[in-house]
């Protein structure tokens, strides 16, 4: 293989992988989206609170699975919480109103996340290894981080629970009406503040995963929550409403940022990726404004 | 009792559309007026001036900025700080580049230069809105902040990507006292303010609101979109720009890239929420709020824990009763202070009859 390719490829690849990451955190917000129609600027306190629960647990030399558990149930319990006391008295106000009590949650979120804990850098460790993989670098000649990959195996099988979890089942199928809508769902007798913890909780989740991911690959620190501004490029290019157009987003942003970063970068000055990722996302907007996956906006007067 | 209008006819169709139909919100402007012009100045004390009004004043810019472009046009964005940060960038180099341009030029300058970014920001809100348009503008948030800390052309090659504003002086006379910044900043605010308040009642501002309220139904009854949306943003960014270079030149003093990032952009947002959207006295009374809350938080943490507490706890603590603070305020009242303001005045009109 030229040398050119195998370094476009290793690039693309290594984009690709990143971007699964992206989209990891993006489907926190396709949920919540999804199923309330609430654009959640938490999530990114919400991927550093599980991730320092989870980290400081570790250190406190509690068994893994088990303090993922934890972690876990703690994040369901914060799910309910933030049902009960923050969207009830909040429902049917515009969606303006509960975005701006997102900001509000993703402060306290922060704070408390910060003071239960501290904000010292923790590092975290899977078990899984930041190694080039050996048998594809000895075959093509192209460096794969293992454990970019084992974030892509992961990822993806989580995807594949939500979307089996919201296909399938009871649950499975209120979630989808009160994502097709809210009103006519409590009309028919789905109990909607249920299926909004159900989703919030599943948002704990998906945020346990990305933080844990994240968080060995930069540190559990504070500057793990700025991860969902990298996500918020990706929700745009898929759509807020598809978990298909998070991933396929995802996907699209990190290999375009990688590409970018590598061949336009230098040009430019460097440093770009705090907004390709964002100009990307637009030019796909002023094609598909409601995103490549997004449903329809269909406007009548 | 003394909040009634009996009395008072109006005889003429301009009486009719004054700014304060009713005498008493016109006493009490005359009188917030005297008390910004006089009383503060002779009595208030530097710590005061520097630490609350510059600031409060300031953001109160911004913030009318901001509503006239989310409160009234309907537009969310957050990539406000974006503009501010492009004023106070233009009013450096129109400054240190034009030494001829006089003061007033160099910030309405600032101010024209913002919205012609502002302009070409906004020009994709036609296709895009919603959230989308609100994230789409984020990319104007961080793109400025990468230029910004990027290109050492815009502060005059100072390696340290910040550097300190150049004297002011207006009309010959220099503006260095604190108090002097003051009055610079006070005149930006009178002048800023009647400008808003009366694009909002004019032909424009029932344009923005009519967008707002459903564009496709404005579209429809005759109102051009593109036009209104953009000049919606125009508007906003120049508030936006002259807030961002007073903010360098009267409040801290230098320009630096650091000072005009994303949580800039919140913070505006919060001022409008919570003062209220759709309202120039809510700009006011939310810049007021989130100016003084962190001040006040940090008072009461001080006194409550005795500086026995380490200061990072107390930070974050902050933070939650900030956050706690904004999500119970929009619980108790979602349309902000302003709101709450005028159910008051309704009820003192009224006064002592519940109906």
């Amino acid at each position: 293989m030229p040398e050119e390719l195998a370094w476009f490829l290793e690039v693309l690849i290594a984009g690709l992988l990143s971007g699964v990451m992206y989209s990891l955190v993006a489907l926190g917000f396709v949920l919540i989206f999804k199923a309330s129609g609430v654009f959640n600027f938490a999530q990114g306190a919400m991927v550093l609170f599980a991730a320092l629960t989870f980290a400081r647990f570790l250190e406190m030399g509690i068994n893994f699975w088990f303090a993922a558990a934890i972690t876990l149930f703690i994040m369901v319990v914060l799910a309910v919480i933030i049902e009960r006391v923050m969207l009830r008295p909040l429902v049917a106000q515009p969606v303006i109103i509960l975005f701006m009590a997102t900001i509000g949650l993703n402060y306290f979120l922060e704070g408390l996340a910060q003071g239960v804990w501290d904000s010292q850098v923790h590092a975290l460790d899977l078990g899984i290894e930041d190694v080039p993989w050996q048998s594809v670098m000895d075959a093509t000649n192209i460096l794969i981080s293992l454990f970019d990959v084992w974030a892509a195996v992961i990822c993806g099988a989580l995807v594949v629970m939500l979307a089996y979890f919201f296909q399938k089942g009871r649950i499975g199928r209120a979630l989808r009406a009160v994502a097709d809508d809210n009103q006519a769902a409590m009309s028919v007798g789905i109990p909607l503040q249920l299926i909004w913890a159900i989703v919030w909780a599943a948002a704990g989740l998906v945020a346990l995963v990305a933080g844990a991911l994240w968080g060995q690959r930069l540190g559990v620190q504070f500057s793990i929550s700025l991860v969902a501004l990298k996500a918020l490029p990706v929700l745009i290019l898929g759509g807020f409403n598809s978990i298909a157009g998070a991933i396929i987003g995802g996907l699209i942003i990190g290999a375009a940022e990688k590409l970018a970063e590598v061949y336009i970068g230098p040009i430019i000055g460097g440093g770009i990726e705090a907004w390709f990722a964002y100009l990307v996302a637009m030019l796909f907007l002023m094609v598909r404004p409601q995103g490549l996956f997004g449903e329809k906006i269909i406007e009548r007067v | 009792m003394l909040y009634r209008e009996s009395g008072q006819f109006k005889t003429s169709y301009k009486a009719d559309m004054a700014i304060f139909p009713i005498r008493q919100d016109l006493w009490g402007m005359i009188t917030t007026l005297i008390v910004a012009v006089v009383i503060v100045p002779l009595f208030a004390s530097e710590h005061m001036i520097v630490g609350y009004l510059l600031p409060f004043m300031i953001w109160s810019i911004a913030a009318i900025g901001l509503n006239i472009l989310t409160g009234y046009a309907g537009q969310l964005s957050l990539g406000h700080g974006a503009f501010m940060a492009v004023g106070a960038y233009s009013a450096y180099n129109l400054a240190v580049r034009i030494p001829d341009l006089p003061l007033l030029g160099v910030f309405i300058g600032a101010g024209l230069i913002a919205a012609a970014c502002g302009v070409v920001v906004g020009s994709p809100s036609l296709r895009i809105k919603g959230f989308y348009l609100a994230v789409a503008t984020l990319a104007a948030q961080f793109f400025s902040e990468w230029v910004f800390a990027t290109f050492p052309w815009f502060v005059g090659g100072a390696a340290s990507m910040v550097i300190d504003t150049p004297r002011m002086s207006l009309f010959g006379y220099p503006i260095e006292s604190n108090l002097d910044n003051y009055f610079l900043v006070l005149g930006f605010v009178i002048v800023t303010t009647l400008l808003a308040k009366n694009l909002v009642r004019s032909e424009i501002g029932r344009a923005w609101m009519a967008v707002r309220d459903m564009d496709v139904a404005a579209e429809v009854i005759g109102i051009r979109p593109l036009y209104t949306k953009l000049s919606a943003f125009a508007v906003s960014s120049f508030f936006a720009g002259i807030a961002g270079a007073l903010y360098a030149f009267c409040y801290v003093k230098s320009v630096d890239f650091t000072a005009f990032d994303l949580f800039v952009s919140l913070k505006v947002l919060f001022m409008i929420i919570i003062g209220g959207m759709g309202s120039i006295l809510g700009c006011f009374l939310g810049a007021g709020f989130i100016v003084i809350l962190p001040i006040l938080l940090n008072v009461a943490a001080h006194h409550l824990t005795g500086g026995q507490v380490s200061p990072e706890l107390i930070t974050n603590i902050e933070h939650m009763t900030f956050g706690g603070l904004i999500v119970y305020f929009l619980i108790v009242e979602p349309h902000g202070l302003a709101r709450m303001w005028a159910t008051a005045k309704e009820k003192l009109r009224l006064w002592p009859f519940p109906h």
